[in-house]
């Protein structure tokens, strides 16, 4: 794993809340969702981050912050020292170059009306600084070949292709401008099995390739395991536990981590009988009106009372070699891997 | 808050077979060209067994349920063959009043996405007693009374104020769970759950899959649950058919065919897993992409896929080669499936 000595990017801090408000003529702030609330990390070059949590934990949120898709509420993004957040014009333009996205669902993110030419070379169009226009063509065809589809197939429409190879209509768009950091929001979910494995072996070679940085953000954690140097694990727009893959996966310290890997199922009836498992009860609480102190304790077992007066901060711990958010971190296998 | 469950334990009684489906087969006439949707699929469910029907998108596991239930849209849809017996009867020669009986009686289903399938307008608890209503002709009070119980049995928590709530107030997985007590409502025998978690998070869908084991513990019903994840085929079915283009290629004790796949597809799945040991490495991946239903392949549907193809695979239909007794495998090289490297 590549781990130069400057990240590729910073995020510090970053928060996003979106208002709630009530009345029609003169709107009231009533409260606000507190999509993310304090997200730092780093990314460094070839490196993927993979992020982790369920529906609603602010994800996808912190996807459309990283690419300026959303201004934050406050908090920095820096790309190679510069801060994405505060850019505007020209320079939000130029910064946009280097980080790019690969949507989840491959049936919506490309235009039905648009050749694939047309669909991969709007990038250029955008930015036709990289591309000179007699060249676009060669480009665009040359792209195609390396994401692995035919490059003769330029002028066909995207209903004439099939899941999979949507994709990577949708990996070649995010590729047309030579970024350093790809964010790909649950890339490969939409997809059959079959199919999936083949668009996770080409994210890995582009990435060896290119030396791409990913932001890997997805719900099926066996997937997240494969291609991530370093996961993150979000619940109610904050990350509980953060470090390097095999610490998240063999020795998991903050509750929700081991509860969300235990609830994964295991692909082997093998032993079934015995596996234990932590069920969860109830539902993440509503990010309009997060619980006091941990976000998590509502639904801990390892909750006392200083978990409702006071936030724990995400740090080594004596029981965590790795930074995790729970006052009572302590390792704990529970995928039972040994 | 948080009990420590342990899995489901496997293996279930057998009585005679409930339902039986033979040879059936269903095509969609479309505009482009007839769709044979499902080729001549045979299964069996015993009560208390649970049967996992494992295949992707197009392989023909949701037709075949729709047409266990009859509400297949015809047309488009046409049975062309084959038989569905309940019981020894045959559900595709019944009439349909006593056909409608059956459904929610006899077999029932849950659905995927229960925001669609559930009325929007409707409260909750006025659909679950519906099927008391309609069935059983129960009066109005004693309806409502019938679907707090089953709310409760869910474990939907405040049943008796949440019965008056709307489908959109509800989660994804109380959603669920209220689709899951309209199925049990009137104790069917067989309950099929057409990816009842797929669109649910990892841990409520822990929650929704123990509640469905726990559900037929208690009454002993014969579960056929459709779905494409390997990790909760694993965790719940004792046995499994494993479908592609309309067919199943692959039936086996869900042991078996984990420890050692019989047929070159779903060996291909279990080997595209990505597994702890092996990162780092590029993942197994099967080549190209499932069949078009319009224009199936000659011979073995998978042979273009195929790491085991021979000659024959291109003009033979591989019949359902029987493998020590309670497996299948529809491979002409089944032997060197089974023989080659196990997981």
């Amino acid at each position: 794993m590549a781990t130069p000595a400057e990240p590729i990017l910073e995020v510090r801090d970053l928060v996003k809340h979106f208002p709630l408000t009530q009345g029609i003529l003169f709107k009231r702030q009533i409260g606000a969702i507190k999509a993310v609330d304090g997200v730092s990390f780093d990314l460094h070059r070839g490196e993927t981050l993979g992020v982790v949590g369920e529906s609603g934990c602010g994800k996808s949120t912190l996807a459309k912050l990283l690419m300026a898709l959303e201004r934050p509420t406050s908090g920095s993004v820096r790309i190679n020292g510069r801060d994405i957040t505060t850019a505007r014009g020209g320079d939000l333009k130029r910064m946009r170059r280097n980080i790019q996205m690969v949507m989840q669902d491959p049936y919506t993110s490309l235009n039905p009306r648009m050749t694939v030419g047309d669909i991969v070379g709007e990038p250029f169009e955008i930015h036709s600084e990289v591309a000179p226009k007699g060249d676009r063509r060669r480009r665009v065809q040359e792209l195609l070949e390396v994401v692995g589809l035919n490059p003769d197939h330029i002028n066909r429409y995207p209903h004439q292709f099939s899941g999979g190879q949507r994709q990577r209509i949708g990996i070649a768009r995010g590729l047309a401008l030579r970024p350093e950091i790809i964010i790909c929001d649950e890339p490969v979910s939409a997809l059959d099995v079959s199919i999936q494995a083949q668009v996770m072996n080409l994210l890995e070679s582009l990435q060896k390739e290119f030396e791409l940085a990913y932001i890997f953000i997805a719900h099926d954690l066996s997937v997240v395991r494969h291609i991530s140097h370093r996961v993150a694990v979000m619940y109610l727009g904050k990350i509980v536990e953060i470090g390097r893959d095999a610490e998240i996966y063999d020795g998991p310290t903050h509750p929700y981590t081991q509860a969300l890997l235990s609830a994964v199922p295991v692909p082997d009836p093998e032993g079934r009988e015995q596996r234990q498992r932590i069920i969860l009860q109830g539902d993440p609480p509503s990010p309009a009106n997060p619980p006091s102190g941990c976000r998590f304790r509502t639904r801990c077992w390892k909750a006392q009372e200083i978990c409702a007066e006071q936030e724990p901060a995400l740090e080594i711990r004596p029981g965590s070699p790795h930074s995790s958010a729970c006052h009572f971190a302590e390792v704990r296998d529970v995928v039972g891997s040994g | 808050m948080t009990e420590v469950l342990s899995a489901p334990s496997g293996g279930g009684t057998h009585g005679g077979a409930l339902l039986e489906v033979e040879d059936l087969h269903v095509e969609f006439r479309t505009r482009a060209g007839v769709a044979k949707a499902v080729n001549g699929v045979t299964y069996r469910v015993d009560a208390g067994e649970t049967l996992a029907v494992l295949g992707e998108s197009g392989s023909g596991k949701s037709v075949t349920a729709q047409t266990i239930m009859g509400i297949l849209d015809m047309p488009p849809g046409k049975v062309t063959g084959g038989q569905i017996r309940f019981r020894g009867v045959d559900l595709l020669k019944m009439p349909d009043d006593q056909r409608r009986k059956i459904r929610g009686e006899g077999i029932s289903m849950v659905f995927q996405d229960a925001l669609s399938a559930l009325n929007p307008v409707f409260p909750v608890g006025w659909q679950i007693a519906e099927m008391f209503r309609m069935h059983r002709g129960t009066s109005r009070s004693e309806a409502k009374k019938k679907a707090v119980e089953l709310m409760d049995r869910v474990r939907i928590p405040a049943a008796r104020d949440r019965a008056n709530d709307y489908p959109h107030q509800f989660s994804g997985g109380m959603r669920q769970r209220i689709m899951i007590a309209m199925a049990i409502a009137l104790d069917p025998e067989i309950l099929i759950a057409d990816e009842p978690t797929t669109a649910l998070d990892v841990t409520v869908q822990a929650q929704i899959m123990g509640l469905l084991a726990e559900l037929q513990r208690d009454s002993n019903m014969g579960l056929i649950l459709i779905t494409h994840d390997l990790g909760v085929v694993a965790d719940v079915a004792d046995k499994i058919a494993v479908m592609y283009g309309g067919r199943i290629v692959e039936e086996a004790p869900v042991h078996d065919l984990y420890r050692r796949p019989a047929h070159p597809y779903s060996k291909g799945l279990l080997e595209s897993i990505p597994r702890v040991d092996l990162k780092g490495h590029e993942l197994y991946a099967i080549k190209g992409m499932p069949p078009n239903l319009l224009d199936m392949p000659s011979g073995c549907a998978f042979h273009p896929r195929c790491p085991y193809r021979r000659d024959n695979c291109v003009t033979d239909v591989p019949a359902l080669y029987p493998i020590d007794g309670a497996r299948g495998s529809a491979c002409h090289y089944w032997r060197e499936v089974l023989d080659g490297d196990s997981r």
